[in-house]
């Protein structure tokens, strides 16, 4: 009972806090309060006041609605990331895990040698190849993010391709791509759904990371992490613009990995 | 382990050789003759089959000589000699400050189960783990470089000038890529030790007299720990990648603002080099981490 209670306020927490910066950043997308690249001389500077919630930054451009419009990039490319990681890593790790033999040892092997990379340098590699940009940054993490939900979906349905269900829809003449996406796939659903917010998060920082480096999306994109890196500049002029994208980005992170969490108590 | 090693490399390799774009173009800009871009090709030994230079590039590698930057005319192994101790060092710190917090601290949490402090922590916790490490260093340059003014931002000294004085400037970059980490080394490995106190070898434990605290200590924490040493050679191997990020927040002159400006000048050689030595130090801390598990459960080594 006590775990009950437990799993659903990591849920709800976590629901209400990424239904937050959700709202911010679709609201974003079709209404700013100002225009977020409007630069006005007059308002440089200003600390959060009436007209502008957030404050403005070195050039007089509205913190609020640059807030917005960047949390909407950066929620764009995570989930397109976890989208293409996702697609190829779950056929990757169904086939491989189903099927088994050697293609599924090679393939494994490789993997092992992809994930002695961290993501994010692999992300650097790709970046480097592909040159930097809002979509070469989703290719590029989408990519690097591949070997990790290959390897969990490998291990859930080598698990249970030998299980007695799976014998009985073989023994009735299913075709191994009904057994693989109708019976099987359902089944990895709870170990799936975790790895995908957990996805979503290591995205959202991959991203803040690459585009605080400057080899991330370019203007007039502005992403979160872009943004923190111009505000380090101006930090003892505007601390206020460093501190509230700042946030933004740890109340996403903090959102989702509560959600992960309860999810995941919920699986078992 | 070996073999992943070399896997790695040939990665690394390939993955520079199929890239479009010249490096010749690079050294010797748009406009130059075919007959300056043919000699510079056979210069650099791109006319060669691509075996054959992997084959060279390896025992290279394997001796030390990276090979030399298109950029600068200067060996890759020059380069990076200043460049490395200033990131192990960093390395080093961070890792010393998670395995000194996190595991004491883990086995407190546990011990003390569902207490105040127990909950307090875990939220602590959760919030420390959705910090990213370059946003908790550009507050700690606020806070402490800017306001309090115990560093000077952008003052680094390099370990061989000063040691201490470089060590007294690393412990705020370390300090940030530690947090998230220590966070999650915690919840671990409290985790950890309380699914195994659930065990049925605890229950015959405390019959045969022995109390929570000689249990854990005796019993428990051998098994419970080993995720975790597992876990932290993952962590401290990522703790380079994190520090690619932190040297650009704190202005630090190491490997990882090395690998940045190789990215922008497209200076393949050094990339190359950086990349699989980082993979080579993360495939040497698991294997590590493998042998000290075979060493608190005997049992892995049958597998």
């Amino acid at each position: 009972m006590l775990l009950h209670q437990k799993e659903n306020r990591y849920l709800r927490i976590g629901i209400v806090l990424t239904a937050i910066v959700t709202l911010l950043a679709v609201v974003g997308y079709v209404w700013t309060p100002y225009d977020p690249t409007a630069m006005n001389a007059a308002a440089k500077y200003l600390p959060p006041c009436l007209s502008h919630p957030l404050g403005t930054d070195n050039f007089g451009r509205d913190i609020l609605s640059r807030v917005m419009q960047g949390t909407g990039t950066t929620f764009f490319i995570s989930l397109c990331t976890v989208f293409i990681g996702a697609l190829v890593g779950v056929i990757v790790g169904a086939l491989t895990g189903y099927f088994g033999g050697w293609i599924d040892e090679a393939i494994m092997r490789l993997n092992d040698a992809v994930t002695a990379f961290p993501s994010i340098l692999l992300a650097l590699v790709f970046i480097t190849l592909l040159g930097f940009g809002k979509y070469n940054v989703i290719l590029a993490l989408g990519v690097a993010f591949i070997p990790s939900y290959a390897r969990v979906i490998r291990s859930e349905f080598a698990r249970h391709r030998e299980m007695n269900y799976v014998k009985s829809a073989r023994l009735m003449g299913a075709s191994h791509g009904r057994i693989m996406f109708r019976h099987i796939m359902p089944n990895t659903l709870p170990v799936l759904l975790p790895t995908l917010v957990i996805g979503f998060n290591n995205a959202v920082l991959a991203e803040a990371s690459m585009s605080y480096l400057g080899i991330g999306v370019k203007p007039p994109d502005v992403s979160l992490g872009y943004m923190l890196s111009e505000s380090q500049s101006y930090m003892s002029a505007a601390p206020w613009y460093m501190l509230f994208t700042g946030m933004t980005i740890v109340l996403l992170i903090l959102g989702v990995s509560l959600i992960g969490e309860g999810l995941q108590q919920r699986g078992g | 382990m070996l073999l992943t090693m070399l896997i790695v490399s040939f990665l690394a390799f390939l993955a520079f050789q199929i890239i479009p774009g010249d490096p010749t173009n690079t050294i010797l800009g748009s406009n130059a003759t075919p007959e300056k871009v043919a000699a510079l090709r056979a210069q650099l030994g791109l006319d060669r089959p691509f075996f054959t230079r992997y084959i060279e590039w390896l025992t290279n590698f394997v001796q030390g000589d990276f090979g030399k930057s298109y950029s600068y005319s200067m060996s890759v192994t020059d380069m990076l000699r200043d460049k490395l101790p200033v990131t192990g060092l960093l390395t080093l710190i961070a890792a010393v400050l998670i395995v000194v917090i996190s595991i004491p601290l883990g086995i407190f949490v546990a011990e003390h189960d569902g207490g105040a402090l127990d909950r307090g922590l875990t939220v602590v916790n959760q919030v420390l783990m959705a910090v990213p490490p370059f946003f908790t260093g550009i507050l700690l340059t606020y806070v402490f470089g800017l306001i309090l003014r115990w560093f000077s931002p952008g003052g680094f000294v390099s370990p061989s000038v000063n040691f201490w004085g470089s060590v007294k400037y690393l412990i705020f970059p370390a300090v940030s890529i530690a947090l998230p980490r220590i966070a999650m080394t915690v919840k671990m490995l409290r985790s950890g030790i309380l699914a195994e106190l659930n065990k049925d070898y605890v229950r015959t434990s405390y019959s045969r007299g022995n109390d929570r605290h000689e249990t854990l200590y005796r019993h428990v924490l051998r098994n419970a720990v080993v995720p975790t040493v597992t876990f932290l050679a993952m962590t401290i191997a990522d703790i380079v990648a994190g520090s690619v990020v932190i040297e650009q927040v704190f202005a630090i002159p190491g490997l990882g603002r090395l690998l940045l400006s190789s990215i922008s000048n497209r200076d393949y050689p050094v990339v190359q080099a950086i990349i699989v030595i980082l993979a080579c130090w993360v495939v040497l801390v698991n294997f590590l981490a493998d042998i000290i598990n075979q060493r608190l459960d005997p049992r892995l080594r049958l597998q």
